[in-house]
């Protein structure tokens, strides 16, 4: 590993404006690592370094012309496939999009390219993003690097882990149910969830179009706060875009301080059901706020219960109406089956041989959740709960500034553990879920490694709605407590992947 | 216990167009009753009146200004088609013969 790729982005654009380094050489140094790597994590799906280069070169030019377009000019990033890119194939992980070129860049890609950031390549996630480890990718896994037999997390175990292996300084990631948030605590990154409709999602494959919200994944909350600066903003091409700024979170970050914080321990979050390494890990984050000078409050959340279940009806409902395009007739795989068949057997043949088992779980369970006779009964009753978890956060921000709960209820599992186990699979996202259904922002900030198999744990920071300042806030604070106490962040403690 | 039969298996597959083999049946059925099983709990979680929310963040219809802006030309729409003819998407019949 060179001292290029086990930078932060923030150290790495300091170097490019300061003329130290250019955005060739450290887009050089990531595609070096990445090529030489990527076969042992299968982070990136695709990557194509001529092209990366050139767009560094253009970073560059501009620098000499004296033009710095963003405060992360020339720093490269990986996106995940589910965006769409005119200068890759976007796959979103799936048979049924392979090698589809789409014909406009999603509006966070622009962006980067507005921004001058170089992008490597596109990551690997679980097929249209359903899944907590990526192993129902149709690509194969994305492996940790903290362990190679372990998930990096899902669905954004690509991104994951080319942040933790340093095959990237950036990356974006997209979460429905916390698969930027749970990825980044298997691997002992940061990952951020924004406000709904912070982050325009005009160019993501839709999931479940009311839960999805694209954020960043890096290595340190300076880096998220930078990356959410420059992807975030109105877009008249997402109807659900929020109409105002919701300010810096740079800003939020240089503004951190610990004195008058509220912190809000949610009691359905904190005690069964975790791992307890992970668990004592989350008590040890509690106690150094505390020692620092925040208040602890424990705050009740009773519908959270619930939201698993209510998740698991309202994702599928949302999933079968959006996964209805990938009907073979204008883009992705066809297949035509013998004789003479009806636009309808192609249909059905294309989808089932292009679709993987997790998603066809998924739009068989939410097409059951919509039909006539079912859908006041489980979608119904899922959009209640829904109220019920919004009104006990708005309770819950009422006692407390922010919300934290451990980010995920385990380590890093083996791949193979649960794969043929749905039911134990959606736990992985107990904690993360209940702000897709709030719309409200979470972080996962890394807090240490369970003292039983020495993996990364997860700490999540829960913020009201339109309040990302405040997460970013406080993540800071919390990120501050840990690197004062390890003398780096935990991030610098992953395995060589060179000698794995 | 749920309600999910293969045959209702075979139902919800046809309306999602996704053909399914017998093993796939079995399988899903299976899976779908457990899943469907633990999922059904929301419908405890609810007593008395309470509102529903699709969208997490209050939004009221948006609306722009109607003007026309660039868009992809035809050339590039059918560029992805499996197949296209006379500048439209191509596809099998409609409607079966019989």
């Amino acid at each position: 590993m060179t001292e290029i790729t086990s930078s932060s982005a923030a150290v790495l654009a300091g170097l490019i404006s300061s003329k130290e380094a250019s955005s060739v050489e450290i887009t050089t140094a990531f595609l070096d690592r990445l090529e030489k790597l990527n076969p042992k994590t299968n982070s990136y799906l695709y990557f194509n370094r001529e092209n990366s280069l050139a767009q560094a070169k253009r970073a560059d030019q501009q620098l000499a012309e004296g033009k710095t377009v963003s405060p992360l000019h020339g720093v490269p990033i990986a996106v995940k496939d589910n965006l769409t890119t005119t200068d890759a194939p976007t796959t979103a992980g799936s048979k049924i999009l392979e090698g589809w070129v789409p014909q406009y860049d999603a509006t966070v890609v622009r962006k980067l390219r507005e921004a001058s950031m170089p992008i490597l390549g596109k990551t690997n996630l679980d097929e249209f993003a359903m899944g907590s480890s990526t192993e129902f990718s149709a690509y194969g896994p994305s492996k940790n690097p903290w362990d190679l037999t372990r998930i990096p997390g899902g669905s954004g175990g690509g991104s994951s882990s080319a942040i933790a292996g340093h095959l990237a300084p950036l990356a974006i990631g997209s979460d429905t149910g916390g698969s930027i948030r749970f990825p980044a605590a298997m691997t002992g990154s940061v990952g951020a969830k924004p406000t709904y409709g912070a982050v325009s999602r005009y160019g993501l494959i839709a999931l479940a179009s009311s839960l999805d919200q694209i954020g960043p994944v890096t290595n340190s909350v300076m880096d998220a706060a930078l990356l959410q600066d420059v992807i975030g903003g109105h877009d008249p091409n997402d109807s659900t875009s929020l109409p105002n700024s919701l300010g810096s979170m740079v800003q939020s970050v240089k503004e951190a301080d610990v004195k008058g914080l509220r912190v809000g321990v949610v009691k359905q979050l904190s005690s069964d059901g975790f791992q307890p390494g992970v668990k004592a890990c989350f008590d040890d984050t509690i106690k150094k706020l505390a020692a620092a000078g925040a208040e602890i409050i424990e705050v009740d959340c009773p519908s959270f219960e619930y939201a698993v279940a209510a998740y698991y009806l309202i994702l599928p409902a949302e999933a079968s109406s959006n996964l209805a395009k990938f009907d073979s007739v204008r883009f992705g795989l066809r297949v035509t089956p013998d004789g003479n068949p009806t636009i309808e057997n192609v249909m059905a043949a294309t989808r089932e041989q292009g679709f993987g088992p997790e998603v066809k779980r998924r739009i068989i369970l939410g097409t059951y959740a919509l039909s006539s006779g079912y859908y006041d009964a489980y979608y119904g009753s899922a959009q209640k709960v829904r109220t019920l978890i919004q009104q006990d956060l708005a309770k819950a921000f009422t006692q407390a500034d922010v919300l934290l709960t451990p980010t995920a209820p385990t380590t890093a599992f083996k791949i193979g553990e649960k794969v043929n186990d749905p039911l134990a699979m959606y736990l992985n996202d107990i904690a993360t879920i209940p702000a897709n259904l709030a719309g409200i922002p979470g972080i996962s900030v890394p807090n240490g490694l369970a003292s039983e198999d020495g993996l990364p744990s997860g700490v999540q920071i829960l913020a009201p709605a339109m309040q990302d300042g405040r997460m970013y806030r406080v993540a800071s604070i919390v990120e501050k407590l840990y690197v004062d106490q390890w003398g780096a962040s935990l991030i610098a403690r992953v395995p060589d992947l060179e000698a794995l | 216990m749920s309600e999910i039969t293969p045959d209702l298996v075979r139902h919800l597959a046809s309306l999602a167009r996704i053909l399914v083999t017998d093993q796939e049946v079995e399988q899903l059925a299976g899976e779908l009753g457990i899943i469907v099983d633990s999922v059904a709990t929301v419908t405890k979680a609810v007593s008395g009146d309470v509102a529903a929310t699709s969208h997490p963040i209050p939004m009221a219809n948006v609306y722009r200004e109607d003007v026309i802006l660039p868009s992809l030309s035809q050339l590039q729409a059918l560029s992805s088609a499996p197949d296209s003819a006379e500048g439209r998407f191509k596809v099998n019949a409609i409607l079966d013969e019989d």
